[in-house]
C-alpha cells in the first residue's frame, strides 16, 4: 500500500506541495483530479524520485518502504512505474535496446534472471500487439519523432513490459483521441489485480468511465480538498474545481 | 573484442571505476640503452637485422627530426618531454624467433588472453587473425598460412623487411614521408614493429585481420609502424586494439600507419584505442601522438577510419585520405572520449585531388569531468577535382561544467564545381532523460552510458560486430563516476 502523510515540498524555494494526505490500498485504483498547476505533476515526480524538489515535511511510503529515502532507480526496482506526461526523447538508442535494458534492469532488482533478445522481443511483440500498436515502434528511437499519442502509448508499452506494482500514470489520456484512450484504458485494466494499485491523473473524467477508479481525489492549491468515489468525477465534470471544492 | 574484450561482468566486479586492462607481465626483457642517438637508431636496425637501405633510411629521418621543432599548434598542454629519458627498444628476451605459436613464451599469450585476445587459432569462432605486437616487438601471428594460400600476406613489419623488401621499400613512407612531421619523423628513425599487410589483386580478405598493441615495459616509447596495401579490387577490414598498465610515468606512443588503396580496392580500418588515460588526478598515461593516413591512388578506392578513442592521456591524431584516383571516397567516422584530465585533439584531414571524389566526417566527442576535446579537420578541394563533395558533421556532449568541447574546421575549397557541408552541435545529457531512464530502474551509470551510446550510434554502426559490442561496453566504463 502506499501511503503519503503530511508530504510538503518545493522547489527553487517555492513550495508546491502543501501536506499531502493520501492512501491507496492495495489492489485499488485511485483517480487525482485537479485543474493545472496544482501540484499534479509534482506529486508524481517527487514519488518517483526526481532531483531538484525538496522534501520539506512528512513521508511516503510503500509497502513499509520509505519511498523518499531511494534512488529512482530502486523505486523502480520495487515497483514504482511513473508514465510520464511529457515522454523524454533519447536519440540514437533504440526503443527495443531501452525497453529490454529496462527490462532485466527491474527484473535484476527483483532478482530474477535477465531475458535475452530474443526472449524479449517475443514478450514485447505479444504486449504491441495488445496494445495495437505496429512493431515498428521497436525500430524507432526512443520517443524520437514519435506523435503525442505514440509517446503515451509507449509509456503504456513501458507499463506493460515492466510489470510495476504501483504505476503513476500522469495525464496519459491527454491528447489522446477516443480510440487511443480505450486501448490505454485496456492496457491499464489488463493490469488490474489484487497485488496491483494505482494512481491516475487526469483532467477530465472521459478516461475514468472506461478505467473506474476505486477512489477520486481533487488536488488543489498543493492539497488534496476533496475525497470521494467515482461519482465525485462526474460531479466535477458537470459543477467545476472550484465549486465542488468549495 | 580484442581490444576491449575483457568482459563486462569482470569489469564491474573489480568497480573501482578504474582500468582494468592496467596489469603488468613479469616477463625477462632486453632493452636498448636509455636515451636516443644515431647509435640507437643503429642498435634497432641491428636487432632487426634490416639490409642496409633501410637503415639509411632511419638515419636520414633522424638527422631531420634533429632540426625539426616539436608542434604547438594542437589544443594539448603537457610539461616538456625528455626524449634522452625513454627505453626506444624493450623486447621479450627470449633469443630464438618462434616458428609458431606452440613456441611463443607461454606467459606471453597469457597476457593477451588475460586481454581478451584470440590468441589460440581453433578460437575459429571469432574468424580475426591477430598479430600480436608486446612493447617493441611482434610475439606473435595468427593465420598466416591460411591467409598465405589466398596470397595475402599478414605478418609483422619486422618478418616484411626480411622476406618481402622489395614492397617495404616500395611503399613505406610513401603515404607518411619522413619528414612529414616531428613525430612522424621520429617514428621513421626509431619504429620497432607493427603489422604488414598486402591484399593480392582481386582478393577478398576471408577474415578480419587484427593487431593488437601492448605496451608493458617501464619507461619505453612504443613506435609502431603499420602499411597495409590492397591491390587493385581487393577488399580487407583491419581493426586494431591498444593497452597498457597503469603507470604514474607518462609513456609516449608514436605511430605511423599508411594505407594504399589501389583501383576499386576497399580498406576499412578500425581503431579501438585504450591506452591508459592516467588516474583521476591526471597523473600518467599514454601520449598518443599518431599519424595515419591513407592514400586512395586508384579510381573508385575507398578508404575508412573508424576510430573509437577512450584512452590516453593525450591524443594527437588525424588519420587523413588522400583522394587521388577519380569517385575515389574516403571516411572517417570518430568517437573521442575525454574524462578526468584527459586531453584529445582529433580529426581528419580529406585531401580532394580526383574528379567527383566523395568524403563522408561524422565526429562525435564527448567531454565529462575536465576532459578537453578539440576536433580539427581540413577539407581540402584541389581545382581538379571536379565534382568532389564532402559532408562533415561534428557533435559534442558535455557532461558537467568543468569540460571543453572545442571544433575547428578548416575548408580550402578551390573549385567552384565541388560541395562541402559542415554541420556543428554541442549539447548536454539533459537532467529529464537521466531521470526517465532512472525511472525504468537504469542506474546514473547505466543511463549515462545508454545515452552517450545512442549520440554515437552513427559512429559505433560503422564498427564490425565483434567490436561494436566491446565499445559499446568500453564507452560506459570510460565514463564511469562522471556524472553526480
Ligand atoms: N522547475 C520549476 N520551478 C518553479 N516552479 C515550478 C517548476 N516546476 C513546476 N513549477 C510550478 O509548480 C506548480 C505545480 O506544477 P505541476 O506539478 O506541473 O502542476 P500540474 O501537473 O498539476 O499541472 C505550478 O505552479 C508550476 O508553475
Ligand atoms: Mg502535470
Amino acid at each position: 500500500m502506499l501511503k503519503i502523510e503530511g508530504l510538503t515540498a518545493e522547489i527553487d524555494g517555492k513550495q508546491i506541495l502543501k501536506g499531502i494526505d493520501l492512501e491507496v490500498p492495495t489492489g485499488e485504483i485511485h483517480a487525482i483530479m485537479g485543474p493545472n498547476g496544482s501540484g499534479k505533476s509534482t506529486l508524481s515526480y517527487v514519488l518517483s524520485g526526481r532531483e531538484g524538489y525538496e522534501i520539506t515535511g512528512g513521508s511516503a511510503t510503500y509497502n513499509g518502504l520509505d519511498l523518499l529515502a531511494m534512488e529512482p532507480e530502486e523505486r523502480a526496482g520495487s515497483g514504482v512505474f511513473l508514465a510520464f506526461q511529457y515522454p523524454v526523447e533519447l536519440p540514437g538508442v533504440g526503443n527495443a535496446n531501452f525497453l529490454r535494458t529496462a527490462v532485466n534492469a527491474v527484473r535484476k532488482h527483483r532478482g530474477e534472471p535477465e531475458v535475452d533478445a530474443m526472449q524479449f522481443l517475443k514478450l514485447a511483440r505479444a504486449k504491441i500487439k495488445a496494445l495495437q500498436m505496429s512493431d515498428d515502434m521497436l525500430k524507432r528511437n526512443v520517443n524520437v519523432g514519435f506523435s503525442g499519442g505514440e509517446k503515451k502509448r509507449n509509456e503504456v508499452l513501458q507499463m506493460a513490459l515492466l510489470e510495476p506494482t504501483l504505476a503513476i500514470l500522469d495525464e496519459t489520456d491527454s491528447g489522446l483521441d477516443i480510440d487511443a484512450l480505450k486501448i490505454v484504458a485496456d492496457g491499464v485494466n489488463a493490469m488490474r489485480g489484487p497485488n496491483f494499485s494505482s494512481l491516475v491523473i487526469t483532467h477530465y473524467q472521459r478516461l475514468l468511465d472506461y478505467i473506474v477508479p476505486d477512489r477520486v481525489h481533487v488536488l488543489m492549491g498543493g492539497r488534496i480538498v476533496k475525497s470521494g468515489g467515482p461519482e465525485l468525477a462526474l460531479e466535477l465534470e458537470a459543477e467545476g474545481y472550484a465549486k465542488v471544492a468549495a | 573484442m580484442a581490444a576491449v574484450a575483457e568482459t563486462l561482468e569482470t569489469v564491474q566486479a573489480a568497480n573501482d571505476g578504474g582500468y582494468k586492462w592496467g596489469f603488468e607481465t613479469d616477463i625477462a626483457m632486453e632493452f636498448a640503452p636509455k636515451g636516443l642517438n644515431e647509435d640507437i637508431v643503429r642498435f634497432i636496425s641491428a636487432k632487426k637485422n634490416e639490409p642496409e637501405w633501410l637503415l639509411e633510411w632511419r638515419l636520414k629521418a633522424y638527422a631531420m627530426w634533429l632540426k625539426m621543432e616539436e608542434p604547438e599548434w594542437a589544443a594539448v598542454k603537457y610539461p616538456k618531454i625528455d626524449y634522452q629519458d625513454a627505453y626506444y627498444y624493450a623486447a621479450p628476451s627470449n633469443k630464438t624467433v618462434p616458428k609458431s605459436l606452440d613456441e611463443v613464451d607461454p606467459e606471453l599469450l597469457r597476457t593477451y588472453e588475460k586481454l581478451g585476445i584470440p590468441v589460440q587459432e581453433q578460437q575459429r569462432l571469432q574468424g580475426i587473425a591477430v598479430d600480436m605486437v608486446f612493447d617493441s616487438v611482434s610475439v606473435a601471428t595468427t593465420f598466416k598460412d591460411r591467409l598465405a594460400k589466398e596470397g595475402i600476406i599478414f605478418c609483422s613489419i619486422s618478418e616484411a623487411v626480411q622476406n618481402h623488401p622489395e614492397l617495404v621499400k616500395q611503399y613505406l613512407g610513401s603515404v607518411v614521408p619522413q619528414g612529414d612531421n616531428y613525430f612522424a619523423c621520429l617514428n621513421s628513425a626509431v619504429f620497432t614493429d607493427g603489422s604488414f599487410v598486402f591484399i593480392p589483386k582481386g582478393v577478398r580478405c576471408p577474415m578480419e585481420l587484427s593487431t593488437y598493441f601492448r605496451i608493458n615495459a617501464k619507461s619505453t616509447g612504443q613506435f609502431e609502424r603499420t602499411l597495409i596495401i590492397a591491390e587493385a579490387g581487393s577488399h580487407v577490414s583491419y581493426l586494431e586494439g591498444c593497452t597498457a598498465p597503469m603507470r604514474d610515468e607518462n609513456q609516449m606512443h608514436a605511430a605511423v600507419v599508411e594505407l594504399v588503396a589501389m583501383d576499386d580496392a576497399t580498406i576499412k580500418y578500425s581503431t579501438v584505442q585504450n591506452w591508459y588515460p592516467g588516474d583521476a588526478e591526471g597523473k600518467g598515461g599514454i601520449y598518443n601522438f599518431v599519424t595515419k593516413r591513407g592514400a586512395c591512388r586508384g579510381a573508385r578506392s575507398k578508404i575508412s577510419w573508424t576510430q573509437v578513442e577512450t584512452g590516453s592521456a593525450i591524443t594527437w591524431k588525424y588519420p587523413s585520405c588522400m583522394l587521388l584516383g577519380d569517385d575515389s571516397v574516403g571516411e572517417f567516422y570518430s568517437v573521442a572520449i575525454t574524462n578526468n584530465h584527459q586531453q584529445a585533439d582529433t580529426g581528419t584531414k580529406m585531401w580532394h585531388v580526383g574528379k567527383n571524389t566523395r568524403s563522408t566526417i561524422v565526429s562525435k566527442g564527448i567531454s565529462a569531468g575536465q576532459g578537453q576535446n578539440t576536433y580539427r579537420g581540413l577539407v581540402k578541394v584541389s581545382p581538379k577535382a571536379t565534382g568532389a563533395r564532402n559532408f562533415t558533421q561534428c557533435d559534442s556532449l558535455l557532461i558537467g561544467d568543468q569540460c571543453g568541447a572545442h571544433t575547428v574546421p578548416y575548408i580550402e575549397n578551390r573549385c567552384a564545381t565541388a560541395k562541402v557541408e559542415h554541420e556543428a552541435t554541442t549539447s548536454r545529457i539533459a537532467e529529464d532523460q537521466l531521470f526517465y531512464c532512472r525511472s525504468r530502474g537504469l542506474t546514473q551509470e547505466e543511463a549515462v552510458g545508454l545515452i552517450v551510446n545512442g549520440f554515437c550510434r552513427e559512429v559505433l554502426k560503422e564498427l564490425p560486430m565483434e567490436f561494436a559490442v566491446e565499445a559499446q561496453k568500453l564507452l560506459a566504463i570510460s565514463l564511469e563516476g562522471s556524472v553526480g
